[in-house]
């Protein structure tokens, strides 16, 4: 049986809160490990330039990410990533974290920042075409597209402005919207309603994908009638928002209807010693500044809880 | 340019020296956006682990990344990064588009062999 590993506090997830976390943590001389299943940075390091960090005038997110990890590593704390958690006990007095490589982690508190991801249509075709006529990035796909016809999915600001960014290379964009009106601001509204090139096909999502190599078809579902309607394309770009990554945390803390961490002004979730931070907390606004604010809170919460908790137990 | 910890490929040239001197090479020809840079990171993760293959990426808008985007294995491939995977100079696989840990491990151990790790 492999050794369990004894920290004071673990962060589950390496973003912007979470890399926060690690470095007011370990400056205060707590142990601190951050486990992350995917590469650290978060969706930070997915944006091509941050101008409105306060103190940086511009910098790439990868980079960014790079100097929180280095700040971070340099106050001793430890990072774990690309791992995957096989199974967690945060409702016990110690917190038990184990890996699917068998390591164990233990600790006195856990400070949740697990992020979020770019949410996906989840229909048949979906997984088979995706860089193959499916994509959900139009600054990196874009040019594959070049006098080609395709769809956008969404009615966000995300899915209007990349619709109009992508008419630099496709000769028609459709949109397909789920509901009867947009949710983006009106500038984005009017710049893609106003655009020569933008047809739209509202209150329909796509049920299904088709083509032999590449993607050659869809199926449209009219949500309003439930009719289908097959629909020719070289290539469909999904913007439908962003999902917390919290699945694997139902049943242990509260979740709101959207499976965001339900947390109090100093983001302790329901379970003492439980604290969580950015984009996975239910709150209205997603920067990399406001992750870093919440994960400092969190990580001060946390201190205070483990010198309430030694306080107590002398 | 690309700002990773990955040793870079420059030219087509640098690229058929680098896999005529090693076994088996993993090169990710991406640019610095989302479906690229996960994979970047994957690959300085399993640099410590799989000492047997070299890892390496191409910036996707270099010229000489024709040598990349040309490759027969590609053809069809509309996402980056395009991840191509040689075995004694042989493109053994190729993916589109970003992938998972797994996925790549899956394809290092399948084509690089059981003594990869």
């Amino acid at each position: 049986m492999n050794e369990v590993k004894k920290y004071d506090v673990i962060v589950v997830g390496g973003g912007p809160a979470g890399l926060t976390a690690g470095i007011y943590l370990s400056r205060a001389r707590l142990k601190t490990v951050i486990l992350n299943e995917g590469t650290i940075g978060g969706q930070m390091i997915l944006t091509h330039e941050i101008a409105n960090y306060p103190g940086v005038e511009s910098i790439n997110g990868f980079q960014l990410a790079n100097i929180m990890k280095k700040q971070a590593k340099s106050f001793g704390c430890d990072l774990i990533s690309n791992i995957n958690i096989a199974s967690m006990d945060i409702e016990s007095d110690t917190k038990t974290i184990t890996l699917t490589d068998g390591q164990t982690f233990s600790s006195d508190a856990v400070i949740l920042t697990p992020g979020g991801r770019p949410r996906t249509l989840g229909v048949p075709g979906e997984g088979k075409f995706k860089g193959r006529g499916i994509s959900y990035c139009a600054t990196c796909d874009g040019d594959f597209f070049t006098d080609k016809e395709i769809i956008v999915v969404g009615g966000g600001n995300s899915a209007l402005e990349e619709a109009v960014s992508l008419t630099k290379y496709a000769t028609k964009v459709t949109i397909v919207h789920q509901f009867d009106n947009f949710q983006a601001f009106e500038h984005a509204i009017e710049e893609a309603t106003n655009h020569p090139k933008i047809n739209f096909i509202m209150e329909s999502t796509i049920a299904a994908f088709y083509g032999e190599e590449n993607l050659e078809h869809v199926d449209i579902l009219n949500l309003k009638t439930n009719a289908i309607t097959p629909f020719k394309t070289d290539g469909v770009f999904i913007f439908i928002g962003y999902v917390a990554n919290t699945e694997s945390l139902k049943g242990i803390v509260t979740l709101n209807e959207w499976g965001e961490i339900v947390v109090n002004s100093d983001l302790e979730t329901n379970l003492p010693g439980v604290f969580a931070a950015g984009d996975c907390i239910a709150k209205r606004y997603r920067q990399v500044t406001t992750s870093v604010g919440e994960g400092t809170i969190a990580a001060l919460a946390a201190s205070n809880y483990l010198h309430l908790k030694k306080q107590t137990n002398k | 340019m690309l700002y990773t910890n990955l040793k870079h490929v420059e030219s087509g040239a640098q690229l058929e020296k680098i896999i005529s001197e090693n076994e088996n090479v993993m090169v990710i020809c991406g640019r610095m956006g989302p479906m690229c840079i996960p994979v970047y990171g994957i690959a300085e993760e399993l640099e410590d682990t799989y000492k047997n293959v070299q890892f390496f990426d191409m910036e996707f808008d270099n010229p000489e990344a024709v040598v990349i985007r040309r490759l027969p294995e590609v053809r069809g491939f509309m996402g980056i990064p395009f991840t191509i995977y040689y075995k004694n100079g042989k493109v053994v696989k190729a993916t589109s588009s970003i992938q998972s840990k797994q996925q790549i491990t899956t394809i290092l151990d399948t084509e690089f062999g059981a003594s990869a790790k």
